[in-house]
């Protein structure tokens, strides 16, 4: 029996439960998040548009590039001030 | 040292039956008291003594730090006073006190090396015996289990066989480095855990690197983890590119880096294996696997690993590493974030004008025709094309220079729908003029053989720059 040894970063992440789905979109706050990605801007103001339409509240984000991830800050905002997120992937 | 009684005073030999000097000092041992005697191969040899103690297991004469037998000590309440290696009459009676020992020897006879020191044994041994610095957890492979198909069934492969890392192999390439095991040389991407020494030499292993490339990939490794470098975006993004590496300096010749024919290419140990490192601890410290985070659409080849050193000693224009702001005496690691190779082909040019325009030619092609600024770019002049700015006495300024001004477009020429093309430009850009790179965002490098008219152009991410990737040079600490 030969031993090897772990090539891996031995990550241990907490595991935590998902938040429960949201029933209804009324009197909830929607956070549209652009991650700078060309196009993302008319994706999400047409989701913007249809939202208000609905009488749902829709917050603004945007994180500064596409190519990191996004700032802890940024992550706090949306999770203190919304109820939801829709983020605008790709181009 | 538990092995040694504490306190002891007398004589400490280690010996073994297959070296001739052990065997022509075996009658005069029994003379010598008090005496313990390691015999690292037979325990029956030394013969006519009371008692031999058996060190096939070698750990007293790792514990002495053995290197040569017959080695003969003197101890003294616990403390060694003195050692012999080998065999020299006048030395041994003297430190015996004993002016008749081994009348009937030679006056010399050199001895023959410890089987603590064969092939791969240090390393065996100071994991067996010694305060490991491994922290990495252990995974026992079964008897009947091929390590090989296990890497693969782990997922640790690239999708080729990876060296298994044992931890004789690992504490052998930490022997590569005065680095610390423990020292944390980034946070890398994308599952964002801290990268040990320990773990870029578990990798590298697996790579197939000697122990005298880990410089080069724990610079790598260091380089990678840097913000401006990216390496989370540059992982995930569907586009072709991957971590390059280019190697300045004067550890490329030490650990034998191929700058000469097919540079670029297979066949080099140190250029296949310090690039797969790196690729190797993305994958398996950062997680960072294709289909997973890595969302390449085709990727390319050189995402197996990809590193080549720049040819620097007939070089008529500074390194790299130089006009990175870097000493030429310096070794450097510079990572630039690109994709495969294209061949600019000008057999005819003979003047670093038209060669000039027809490099250009080639670096307006850079992600796409009709876009600028596009990306990043590297350009790899080979000795023959360098030769042309040589003979007429281009600086690498005076290049850059000439060379600019063929990178720049006027927008309406570029738009999109132009050429019946609808990938381009935004309109808004039509009265513009454009120039195909950022400020310095084009990377020129010497490398290759000395026969073909031939140089190449790596395009690099099309987010380049403070959005993406920017290239990172550091230096290669020993």
């Amino acid at each position: 029996m030969s031993v090897l040894l772990d090539p891996t970063g031995e990550l241990q992440p907490l595991s935590r439960d998902r938040r429960a789905r949201l029933s209804s979109l009324d009197g909830k706050t929607v956070a549209l998040l652009d991650i700078s990605k060309p196009g993302g801007d008319i994706f999400l103001d047409h989701l913007d548009r249809k939202l208000k339409g609905m009488g749902i509240r829709v917050r603004r984000y945007r994180k500064p590039t596409f190519t990191r991830i996004a700032p802890a800050d940024l992550k706090h905002r949306i999770v203190t001030e919304c109820d939801a997120v829709i983020e605008a992937l790709a181009d | 040292m538990s092995i040694i009684p504490k306190d002891f005073s007398g004589y400490i030999a280690v010996v073994k039956e297959d070296c001739a000097t052990c065997r022509l000092i075996e009658s005069i041992l029994a003379d010598l008291r008090p005496l313990r005697v390691y015999s690292q191969d037979n325990p029956d040899f030394p013969s006519g003594l009371d008692h031999v103690i058996d060190d096939s297991q070698l750990e007293a004469s790792w514990r002495l730090g053995i290197e040569i037998v017959p080695t003969l000590i003197r101890m003294q309440a616990g403390d060694e006073m003195e050692r012999l290696t080998g065999w020299r009459r006048g030395d041994w009676r003297r430190l015996t006190a004993r002016p008749a020992l081994g009348a009937g020897l030679p006056e010399f006879s050199p001895g023959c090396g410890s089987k603590s020191l064969d092939p791969g044994m240090p390393e065996k041994l100071a994991y067996r015996y010694g305060d490991t610095p491994l922290q990495a957890r252990r995974i026992e492979v079964a008897a009947l289990e091929d390590e090989y198909e296990l890497a693969f069934a782990r997922g640790w492969s690239d999708g080729l066989p990876v060296v298994p890392p044992t931890e004789e192999r690992v504490l052998r390439m930490l022997e590569g480095t005065s680095r610390a095991a423990d020292e944390i040389l980034g946070i890398i991407p994308p599952n964002q855990g801290a990268c040990t020494v320990e773990k870029a030499a578990i990798n590298a292993v697996m790579a197939g690197c000697k122990p005298e490339y880990l410089p080069v990939v724990l610079a790598a490794v260091e380089a990678a983890c840097l913000d401006a470098f990216c390496m989370h975006g540059l992982l995930a993004t569907t586009y072709f590119s991957g971590p390059i590496v280019i190697v300045n300096g004067p550890i490329v010749d030490r650990i034998g880096m191929n700058w000469g024919t097919n540079a670029l290419g297979q066949g080099n140990r140190a250029n296949s294996t310090i690039g797969r490192a790196l690729q190797l601890v993305i994958r398996n410290v950062g997680g960072g696997r294709p289909g997973g985070v890595d969302r390449a659409a085709l990727g390319q080849p050189g995402k197996v690993g990809f590193c080549f050193p720049e040819r620097e000693h007939d070089s008529c224009w500074e390194s790299l590493a130089v006009e990175r702001g870097f000493s030429a005496d310096e070794s450097t690691v510079t990572l630039f974030a690109g994709g495969g190779v294209y061949a600019v082909a000008d057999q005819k040019s003979r003047s670093p004008e038209s060669l000039t325009r027809s490099l250009a030619l080639t670096l307006r092609t850079v992600v796409h025709s009709k876009l600028a600024p596009a990306a990043d770019a590297m350009l790899i002049i080979a000795p023959e094309h360098l030769r042309i700015f040589r003979q007429a006495k281009w600086t690498k300024a005076r290049f850059r220079e000439e060379l600019n001004q063929h990178l720049t477009f006027r927008g309406q020429d570029i738009l999109r729908g132009a050429d019946g093309i609808d990938e381009g430009v935004p309109a808004k850009y039509a009265e513009a003029t454009l120039n195909k790179f950022r400020p310095g965002g084009l990377l020129i490098v010497h490398t290759g053989g000395s026969a073909g008219l031939w140089s190449a152009v790596i395009g690099g991410w099309p987010a380049s720059g403070i959005k993406g990737s920017s290239p990172v040079t550091v230096a290669v600490k020993s």
